[in-house]
């Protein structure tokens, strides 16, 4: 609707795709920074409501740290403004707990967004590991050393094969492990940041180390990254994607559990992530038409999201709740942060008519479909009767 | 001695929760007390959150650290400073005996907020206790959380009024490799142009301050802070220097300078007369030089003019005023601090429904306080 290079804001109905800013804004030497995978296609307002990150989100944040202001209308016809652009407003912060709320607070009708310089220059490096745990450690050592990187995404094996194949990026198909870290900035930046980078990617154990030397180069190192969903698609009729988020620390111990459990239930998982910020996207591959092999993809993808809990995380990075993962929602939160999610969802919108099957479980629900684990015969909720 | 996470204290909490709840009083929840004069005063008794304190878990290479709200921020500080973080928004402290949750409820934010961002963009997570006793969990400690509404960022700011915080995870930054500070003599016009055009440019301008007159034909003091890799923050400068003709401030004036900002013992900000409120204006960037009857010819601008800090009387007419133009303008006025003989029950904040597009919000804060604290345990109107 309206962009403006001296703020550096642009105002946008929701249905405006996420790319599309950045492209109408690169000819002022601008852009928008959050860059979820599906930028092509995701809208600013389906964005909002998804708190939606990208690769580049552990340097320059999600969704909620790029938006300034958002026009709503409640449910019983009001029209509001959530945050404003001054650098804070009175009351409240409610603007932060509209984002990611699935529609389920308010109907998005406008967002300010936040323009960022286009950094000058940005390289990759790419890292082959032959061990998981020493790319898994590398990612905490950058860290570590002080570095935050544009992006850092890992990629196993099994996925490195498969989307070599589909598009001839170059990857060391021996690997176990390969690591994207990038840099961006001036190009004064970016060479003390890539040497730095190269140093502790060394010291970690890396089996080899590429640096992208030219724009053509850099993107070829992540078509694979970016071309994992559709290698994925080519392997199995269907697949299952999983959002997990863990600390940066746990990310072998989850890997290793994984592979441990396609023995179990045999079916093969394709591992890419955002390192950085211990965002796991595990792909499980099956034959939906098998409604066997459905149920047991579906068992698969509750355990690792049970693992992410156990491990100090979260059963959902940035895709949301919605239905799919709603019975998970009781494996991460108690009763009490339940009912007042609820609390929450009535303040705005008291009838609930807004998105009613999101996002949050009944105490009836996660009874029924929460498959908890039962340990020492203890059931949960056991007032409550069952089919 | 430091309780480290005495979960006895959270019982007595509880305890003293429950016991307000029966007797319908409410609880002005209180830390270090370095910021007790923020917000509009009330006499409530005290719960006295200092009981549960210690660093319960710092990973350096997560950059998350979480602790107890009654943990000093001091200690916090001096635990990152040894792993070469920080807390990005630079908190200010106000005193010696600051804490963690004071950190967070006030939600007041250094220099570094222009560019790090908010405090509550740092919040991850948190542990609470309700006006109905329960203890509840947010959010987490991982960078990237979409699970259930993100209640933690509602105690940023709260200032005590929403629940009683128990804990928070906040993430951490790295300290930049390198930090300049330029400073330069221009107008309060020209000032704002030149941090505007700044920020548009990949220079990774931090922090800036601007104090000087409102007369727009004078010049004032502006001082920048570049930090990040050593040969950009050279290569910034550089640029900085030769366009504007800036000198680069030594090590130790330029962060004795901005620590004293962040703290507010510049003399422009510190000494305020007894009649005298200090201003806070929160203002949109596009907004220019700002005229205002009675108030002080001396003005200090903050966060690339987004921040302004004005002294004047402190009575109602001046901060209607203020309040009318700085909505007028996009944003919003507070009476920050207030001189000795002003009149302390004053209503300090601009409040939602004095706002344009913001009024149906009152409604849905107030549910919002009622699903959380239905007696109004924590409804101290230190807030509204």
């Amino acid at each position: 609707m309206s962009v403006d290079p001296f703020t550096r804001t642009a105002v946008v109905q929701p249905g405006v795709r996420n790319l599309a800013i950045s492209e109408a804004v690169a000819h002022l030497g601008l852009h928008y920074a959050p860059d979820p995978s599906s930028q092509i296609a995701c809208s600013i307002g389906g964005n909002v409501n998804e708190n939606s990150g990208g690769v580049h989100c552990l340097k320059y944040g999600l969704t909620l740290h790029n938006v300034l202001r958002v026009r709503a209308i409640l449910m019983n016809g009001e029209i509001v403004e959530f945050g404003s652009l001054a650098p804070d407003s009175p009351g409240l912060d409610l603007l932060a707990v509209l984002m990611g709320s699935e529609g389920m607070l308010a109907v998005v009708t406008e967002v300010t967004v936040k323009l960022l310089p286009k950094p000058k220059l940005a390289r990759v490096i790419m890292a082959s590991f032959d061990d998981i745990e020493k790319g898994g450690n590398a990612v905490a050592a950058i860290i570590a050393a002080g570095i935050i990187p544009a992006g850092l995404e890992m990629m196993d094996k099994a996925t490195t094969r498969a989307v070599e194949e589909f598009v001839h990026a170059g990857y060391d198909l021996e690997a176990e492990a390969i690591l994207l870290c990038e840099s961006d900035g001036t190009p004064e930046e970016v060479a003390e940041e890539i040497e730095r980078m190269t140093e502790v990617l060394q010291k970690a154990g890396a089996s080899g180390i590429q640096v992208s030397q030219d724009e053509s180069e850099r993107l070829r190192f992540w078509s694979g990254r970016k071309n994992a969903f559709p290698a994925a698609g080519r392997l199995a009729p269907d697949y299952y994607c999983m959002d997990g988020t863990i600390p940066r620390r746990n990310i072998s111990t989850l890997l290793k559990r994984i592979h441990s459990m396609e023995n179990k239930y045999g079916l093969a998982c394709l591992n890419v992530f955002h390192a950085g910020d211990g965002n796991m996207h595990p792909l499980i591959l099956f034959n939906g038409a098998d409604q066997e092999e459905w149920h047991r993809a579906e068992e698969f993808g509750t355990e690792i999201l049970e693992a992410c809990v156990q491990l100090g995380g979260t059963i959902t990075g940035e895709h949301g709740v919605g239905i799919e993962k709603i019975n998970s929602m009781c494996i991460q939160f108690g009763e009490g942060e339940r009912e007042s999610f609820w609390g929450v969802k009535s303040a705005f919108d008291p009838e609930k008519l807004l998105n009613p099957d999101k996002a949050i479980p009944t105490l009836t629900r996660c009874a029924e479909y929460g498959r908890m684990r039962i340990s020492g015969g203890k059931l949960p909720h056991p007032e409550l009767e069952r089919f | 001695m430091s309780q480290q996470g005495n979960n006895m204290n959270i019982e007595v909490f509880r305890e003293q929760i429950l016991q307000a709840a029966k007797s319908n009083t409410s609880l002005s929840i209180e830390g270090g007390g370095t910021k007790s004069w923020y917000g509009n005063a009330n006499t409530s008794p005290k719960l006295d959150a200092r009981g549960y304190s210690g660093i319960l878990e710092y990973q350096p290479e997560e950059l998350v650290i979480t602790a107890c709200a009654g943990t000093p921020l001091k200690e916090i500080e001096m635990a990152l400073e040894a792993k070469n973080q920080i807390l990005p928004f630079e908190p200010p402290h106000f005193g010696e005996t600051a804490t963690f949750g004071g950190v967070i409820a006030s939600g007041l934010a250094g220099p570094a907020r222009i560019s790090a961002g908010n405090l509550r963009d740092f919040v991850l997570g948190a542990r609470v206790m309700d006006g109905n006793g329960r203890d509840l969990s947010f959010g987490g400690k991982v960078m990237k959380n979409v699970a259930g509404y993100d209640v933690s960022r509602l105690l940023p700011g709260s200032l005590g009024t929403f629940a009683l915080l128990l804990e928070a995870s906040v993430k951490v930054l790295p300290r930049p490799a390198a930090t300049a500070t330029l400073r330069c003599y221009v107008t309060q016009d020209h000032a704002l142009k030149l941090l505007n055009e700044w920020a548009g440019q990949p220079i990774s301008l931090t922090a800036s301050c601007w104090i000087g007159s409102t007369n727009p034909e004078e010049k004032g003091e502006l001082t920048i802070r570049i930090c990040g890799a050593i040969a950009a923050v050279h290569a910034s400068a550089t640029l900085i220097s030769v366009s504007i003709g800036a000198k680069e401030l030594d090590a130790t004036t330029a962060s004795g300078f901005w620590k004293n900002l962040r703290e507010q013992k510049l003399d422009a900000l510190e000494s305020l007369s007894e009649n005298e409120t200090l201003y806070r204006l929160s203002l949109p960037a596009a907004c220019g030089p700002l005229q205002a009857l009675n108030m002080s010819p001396e003005i200090v601008l903050e966060w690339h003019g987004q921040q302004r800090w004005w002294k004047g009387p402190g009575d109602d007419e001046t901060f209607n005023a203020l309040k009318a133009l700085a909505n007028a303008n996009g944003g919003h006025a507070t009476r920050f601090r207030q001189g000795s003989d002003v009149n302390p029950s004053n209503q300090r904040f601009t409040l939602l429904s004095e706002q344009a597009h913001s009024k149906a919000l009152e409604m849905v804060q107030k549910r919002l306080r009622a699903a959380f604290d239905p007696v109004g345990v924590f409804a101290t109107n230190r807030l509204s």
